[in-house]
């Protein structure tokens, strides 16, 4: 079996772009195909977004459509849940992702529970977007990565795309799916990679993993700012014939855990990579469903290669000892290959 | 402070009565708000309702302001907003499903916008103005409305949505119920103002203050405020100025942080006895005419908690319906967890 996904519905004709230009073409897309979606948020408007995310599109769409909001997180959280109530399709940007925290009791009380506190007669075909991550230099409190938060909370899903193909092809299956979605997007993947993304309409589907590269020996499973770190160890790793099967896991939530699974069934060893802080992170989430479903397999422990229990630190000259780089990534491989 | 009828009955402002058939509505659905908190009460001592938060002493609060929409309207109501729910639609036998903590209590009509009831305080709120915009949005007329304490309008998302309402024009009425009481905190604890409808300068929306236990009053201004938004002119915070006579569940004691001399003289005020003094002087019902009513609103009470009484407990795998549109493959491995686990009693291995 293959876990790669086969974007649907483009006609094979593709154009270069950095993710940032994938996901405005995405918001271009849907708000062209459907008069209920509606982007607000902070500086989306006029400004385009602080990424530029949003660049045009109120201009091609007018003020209703694409609007600034006042700076409040929650109320932009709240205001959407209402705004999915009433038969929109919202799509929110929180400037950062580490300024969500002010609408956690949206999100933790309301915002994955309507649909089932309502046995289906309402739900939320919301999204919220939020830039996430470090290895950027961005000031304190810019790079935080709380996707574990948000996987944590029943009825929302997960979705983090690594390249800009995937970016716009899960950004639209996001905007058409019938339930919430948070989309983190990889600050440090904004203008770092281009690549041919197909033009038009065209999706990835929620809760399929990537096979990013094939291997026999080591399967290293990560997702969004940790993929190309991930790669560069696996290349590492092949100068030496070790190979390393890179799965990019795309969607946290629901987690596509036939490939995680059937990959380390084939290698016997997993190592895991995030930026989040080490205890309670998505990582042991999939660390746990290895222990679980694939135990006997394994020829080694588990090794997640992550973050640290402390804030990510703001200081440029040690930033990347917390973020993990391919040479840590690089030594779990060679961990688990020796044990 | 807006007032229509004085406390003993007598009307001070002519010029705010309703129509005739109005003041008999208002009436009607006061009685059966009453009527369903009252029951409550002896429900929950028969074990057959679960804990409850009463709101006897604040019809007029929530009846008045409710009857101003219309079924095309959006309602968002707290868990002690009862009375505003029954007076749009809400079923008494969902309502009644809910407070049973039952999942039927969740099934809401598909002919009403009533949400819910909010748990968490004021998160309702923002939603609130969303709801309002998706209509204003859609080129309908609609408007939502949403209610809240003075407890609540001490939280951030009541003043976020008042700032998002005004400076987006959204069709909101904001109702802040004033009753003196956060639980066991009171309203001079809370906040230092005095007035909480003043709380709308802030935003550069409309503030109004209204007698709470006034049934016509709280219409009149709810009804400007409602007309006011369907026209486009944006949204406005009426304070209904009433008192929590009951306490904060049917299984709290407010004994223990209030005394008689706090809620001294409330019971002169009450709602229900205002209005129907006024109707009986003004000759619009007499004792026989209200004791038909009476009798239809019990009997309708007991049709409806013969229906609850109808509703099946809900199975084991039912706790994992609609999380999502599809379930995830994790949920449907759950599903099978819990169904092994629970399997009925005959199909469970003879050990």
């Amino acid at each position: 079996m293959t876990a790669t996904a086969t974007p649907t519905g483009h006609t094979g004709a593709t154009k270069t772009m950095t993710m940032v230009a994938a996901i405005n073409d995405a918001l271009d897309i849907a708000l062209a195909a459907d008069d209920a979606v509606h982007i607000f948020g902070e500086d989306v408007g006029v400004m385009g977004g602080v990424f530029r995310a949003t660049d045009g599109l109120q201009a091609r769409y007018g003020e209703e459509r694409v609007f600034d909001t006042p700076l409040a997180e929650a109320a932009i959280v709240g205001m959407g849940i209402g705004m999915g109530l009433a038969g929109l399709k919202p799509v929110a940007e929180i400037q950062f992702a580490g300024f969500l925290y002010p609408a956690l009791d949206q999100i933790l009380s309301h915002l994955g529970r309507y649909r089932h506190r309502t046995r289906s007669r309402y739900h939320l075909p919301m999204v919220i977007r939020a830039p996430y991550g470090g290895g950027v230099h961005t000031p304190e409190q810019h790079a935080d990565s709380p996707e574990a938060i948000l996987a944590h909370t029943p009825g929302v899903k997960v979705v983090i795309p690594s390249t800009p193909a995937d970016a716009k092809g899960l950004l639209l299956s996001a905007i058409n799916d019938p339930d919430p979605v948070f989309f983190f997007e990889a600050i440090k993947l904004y203008r770092s990679v281009k690549e041919d993304v197909p033009t038009g309409d065209y999706r990835v589907p929620i809760g399929k993993a990537r096979m990013v590269t094939e291997g026999d020996d080591v399967t290293v499973i990560c997702y969004g700012g940790m993929v190309e770190v991930a790669q560069k160890a696996a290349a590492a790793a092949a100068q030496v014939g070790i190979g390393v099967e890179v799965i990019d896991l795309r969607t946290l939530v629901p987690m596509d855990t036939d490939t995680v699974i059937a990959s380390v069934a084939k290698t016997g060893r997993a190592v895991i990579v995030t930026e989040a802080p080490r205890t309670a992170g998505f990582h042991s989430e999939i660390a746990a469903v290895i222990a679980e479903e694939a135990i006997e397999h394994l020829r080694a422990p588990i090794v997640r290669v992550t973050g640290f229990d402390a804030p990510y630190p703001p200081f440029t000259a040690v930033e990347d000892v917390y973020r993990p780089n391919p040479l840590r990534v690089a030594k779990a491989i060679r961990q688990v290959m020796d044990y | 402070m807006v007032q229509c009828l004085a406390p003993d009955g007598s009307v001070v402002r002519e010029d705010l009565l309703p129509d005739p058939e109005t003041r008999l509505e208002l009436y009607r659905q006061m009685r059966r708000a009453r009527h369903f908190d009252e029951r409550g009460w002896v429900l929950y001592r028969q074990g057959r309702l679960g804990v409850f938060p009463p709101f006897g002493g604040m019809e007029a609060s929530q009846v008045g302001t409710a009857a101003a929409l219309t079924k095309n309207d959006w309602l968002f109501p707290t868990y002690r907003d009862t009375g505003a729910a029954l007076t749009l639609g809400l079923p008494i036998a969902r309502t009644l499903a809910y407070w049973r903590t039952s999942p039927h209590g969740w099934h809401m009509p598909a002919d009403l916008k009533v949400l819910p009831f909010y748990i968490p305080i004021a998160t309702q709120y923002p939603q609130a103005v969303g709801a309002a915009l998706a209509e204003r949005r859609q080129g309908t007329r609609n408007v939502a409305m949403a209610f809240i304490g003075d407890g609540g309008s001490s939280e951030g998302d009541f003043h976020e949505a008042l700032n998002f309402a005004g400076a987006l024009n959204a069709p909101c009425v904001f109702i802040l119920q004033n009753n003196g009481w956060a639980i066991s905190v009171p309203t001079r604890t809370q906040t230092r103002a005095t007035d909480l409808s003043r709380r709308a300068d802030g935003y550069g929306i409309p503030g109004v203050r209204v007698d709470g236990n006034d049934a016509l009053a709280t219409y009149h201004v709810t009804r400007e405020a409602v007309e006011r938004a369907r026209n486009g002119g944006g949204p406005t915070l009426i304070e209904t100025v009433t008192y929590r006579v009951k306490p904060h569940t049917v299984a709290d004691d407010p004994s223990r942080y209030r005394s008689e001399a706090d809620t001294a003289g409330w019971d002169a005020k009450d709602p229900v006895t205002r209005l129907r003094t006024h109707l009986l002087n003004a000759g619009l019902m007499t004792e026989a005419s209200e004791a038909d009513l009476l009798a239809e609103i019990a009997a309708e009470f007991e049709a409806a908690l013969a229906e609850a009484d109808s509703y099946p407990e809900p199975t084991p795998a039912e706790i994992l319906d609609h999380v999502f549109a599809e379930p995830t493959p994790q949920l449907k491995k759950q599903r099978a967890e819990i169904l092994a686990e629970h399997a009925a009693p005959n199909q469970k291995e003879q050990a």
